[in-house]
């Protein structure tokens, strides 16, 4: 089908961004163009912390989009990232999860690339010696200059690193825009991180949900009890809901609430548990921390590949890797910083019982992800409504709100041009 | 090493353990632990890297009873059924403990556990290995301390149920 026929397949009319098609969670070929120009071009994708390869040598192996990319510390400490991609037949040869190395080899025919991605070497380019005459090996215009690994685009900023395959992509700053950045700060302000570890689910919903999830203030105080019953995330929350100036990225910063919560805010609310009390009430031992300022939640969408949550004292990186339009792989990276005290780090680990494949506030996001897609998939030429706070993509300050969700439609929209 | 008494008790008690959660009864489950109780579930990742975070921790008896009240009442989830295969101990040691109260044993098995959803097949859940420590308390045996280690790279989206 052609660019234009997708578009008429779609059917989204005029700038709605309110009624949203269900088959732009099952198309197969509106998720290949999501790739392309998503993931693959004009885009700063995530790619990790910088404390996951400190020292020269030290590699990871994560993907963009479903490219395998290697990122790598040389020995002058640059990050270089590159395709995971053998120049010669395309291999994906990089086996190992992480490591520190000299060079990487491609095991199939040993070509050689440096920590640059450049390829270094080719056994027996010049052909071999057979009764006093060279013959075979590479034609004398194979340059191995122009034989390197496909190069990412790096950008680091506060321990963070992002990648694109794209070399025109305009700065990460500017990627990100002054108001969404300066959130991105707020965390990463040069303090030097602490990984905590990894948590990796594959959830069997399209890949959009996720930041939908993320984009949606007005779920997370109904559907997660602790949130609700602690005032962690509440409909009486202070809230700010902002976008960049594309509106591809979010931010949800809300200030919990301490007091108990007015009944009709949540009479007829089933998951609010009035006589709950914990049997150990460590798990929510909240300690606010100088640099949160005035929010003690800011849940960051950077599209389209990572979530920065800080909920409270509990701080990760959620990896969007998608797979196919019904699946994806969410890879969480927690991590605390370095001059947190015992007691910081320890609290940092029990609040991460919140989170991740069976947290109390996430494990049931990623169970409605799931049962949406159920919907979709057996109903592609419906639609679903994104209709609280109106029709409009501008900032909210109230739960009741998915303007975030319209936003992030508005700008998807125009780059797919569908 | 221990004598066949105790091993029979060892296989009992994670017998007890598949059986309760096997059977959803969650208070049974907190009742094998003893009365300073360490539960972990973590990837084998962190596991193998030193790394302190783990998919669930709970380090304190009431941490369990929260668990169990979450499992049934807060958290929302499929319905599924799940099928908790546990292999033979591997007892490492058994010592005397640092409390002086009787003897603690260490020890480890692999585990397998499927995953049943209303209207589906049956699926491998996730696999992996458990390390315990086993202290006797009025005279039963009970977890001091059980990790689970998963080998499964990815968690088929949530996991509700203790492992």
């Amino acid at each position: 089908m052609k660019q234009d026929g997708l578009k008429e397949a779609i059917g989204w009319e005029g700038g709605d961004c309110a009624n949203i098609p269900l088959s732009i969670y099952t198309d197969r070929e509106v998720y290949e163009r999501e790739l392309e120009r998503l993931f693959y071009n004009g885009h700063w994708c995530y790619l990790g912390l910088e404390e996951e390869i400190p020292n020269p040598g030290d590699f990871k192996r994560t993907v963009i989009g479903e490219r395998s990319v290697i990122v790598v510390r040389d020995k002058s400490g640059a990050i270089n990232g590159f395709e995971n991609l053998c120049a010669h037949r395309k291999m994906k040869f990089c086996r190992a999860r992480d490591g520190n190395v000299g060079e990487f080899v491609c095991p199939y025919h040993q070509w050689i690339y440096d920590l640059q991605g450049n390829l270094r070497g080719v056994p027996y380019q010049r052909g071999l010696r057979q009764d006093g005459k060279l013959s075979g090996g590479m034609p004398s215009d194979f340059k191995r200059e122009e034989n390197g690994l496909r190069k990412l685009k790096i950008a680091t900023r506060g321990g963070v690193i992002f990648g694109s395959f794209d070399q025109d992509v305009e700065s990460f700053e500017d990627y990100l825009g002054e108001e969404v950045l300066r959130y991105f700060d707020r965390i990463f302000d040069g303090r030097k991180l602490v990984i905590l570890g990894y948590n990796k689910q594959r959830i069997p919903s399209n890949w959009k949900l996720m930041m939908e999830n993320i984009k949606d203030p007005y779920h997370a105080g109904l559907l997660h009890t602790w949130f609700v019953t602690f005032g962690l995330w509440r409909a009486d929350n202070k809230m700010r809901l902002l976008m960049d100036p594309t509106k591809r990225h979010a931010v949800m910063a809300g200030t919990r609430s301490v007091q108990q919560a007015q009944a009709e805010l949540v009479s007829g609310v089933t998951s609010f548990k009035a006589d709950m009390a914990l049997n150990d009430p460590s798990q929510i031992d909240i300690v606010h921390e100088e640099w949160w300022g005035e929010y003690t939640a800011t849940m960051m969408t950077l599209f389209p590949s990572v979530i920065i949550q800080q909920q409270v004292n509990s701080l990760s990186t959620r990896h969007i890797q998608p797979s196919g339009p019904n699946a994806f792989d969410f890879v969480w990276t927690h991590f605390g910083f370095e001059d947190d005290d015992e007691e910081m780090h320890a609290r940092r680990l029990k609040q991460a019982n919140l989170f991740g494949p069976s947290g109390y506030v996430s494990a049931d996001d990623g169970e409605v992800l799931e049962f949406s897609q159920e919907g979709f998939s057996a109903n592609p030429s419906d639609r679903m409504i994104a209709l609280m706070g109106g029709r409009g993509t501008e900032e909210a300050n109230v739960i009741a709100s998915e303007n975030l969700i319209r936003g992030m439609y508005k700008y998807w929209r125009e780059v797919m041009e569908v | 090493m221990p004598d066949n008494f105790e091993l029979n008790r060892i296989a009992q008690l994670y017998a007890s353990y598949e059986r309760a959660i096997n059977q959803r009864e969650f208070e049974a489950w907190v009742d094998l632990f003893s009365s300073e109780p360490y539960y972990r579930i973590t990837a084998r990742e962190n596991f193998e890297k030193n790394l302190p975070l783990s998919t669930l921790v709970l380090s304190s008896k009431g941490m369990m009873k929260d668990r169990a009240y979450g499992i049934t009442q807060t958290i929302f989830h499929d319905p599924y059924h799940q099928r908790n295969i546990t292999g033979l101990p591997f007892v490492s040691s058994v010592e005397d403990s640092a409390s002086g109260k009787g003897r603690l044993v260490q020890c480890e098995a692999n585990f397998s556990a499927f995953r049943t959803k209303l209207d589906k097949l049956s699926e491998v859940f996730c696999v992996g290995r458990y390390f315990d420590e086993i202290v006797e308390e009025d005279g039963a045996l009970k977890f001091a301390k059980r990790v689970c280690v998963i080998d499964s790279e990815m968690i088929p989206n949530a996991i509700i149920y203790p492992i």
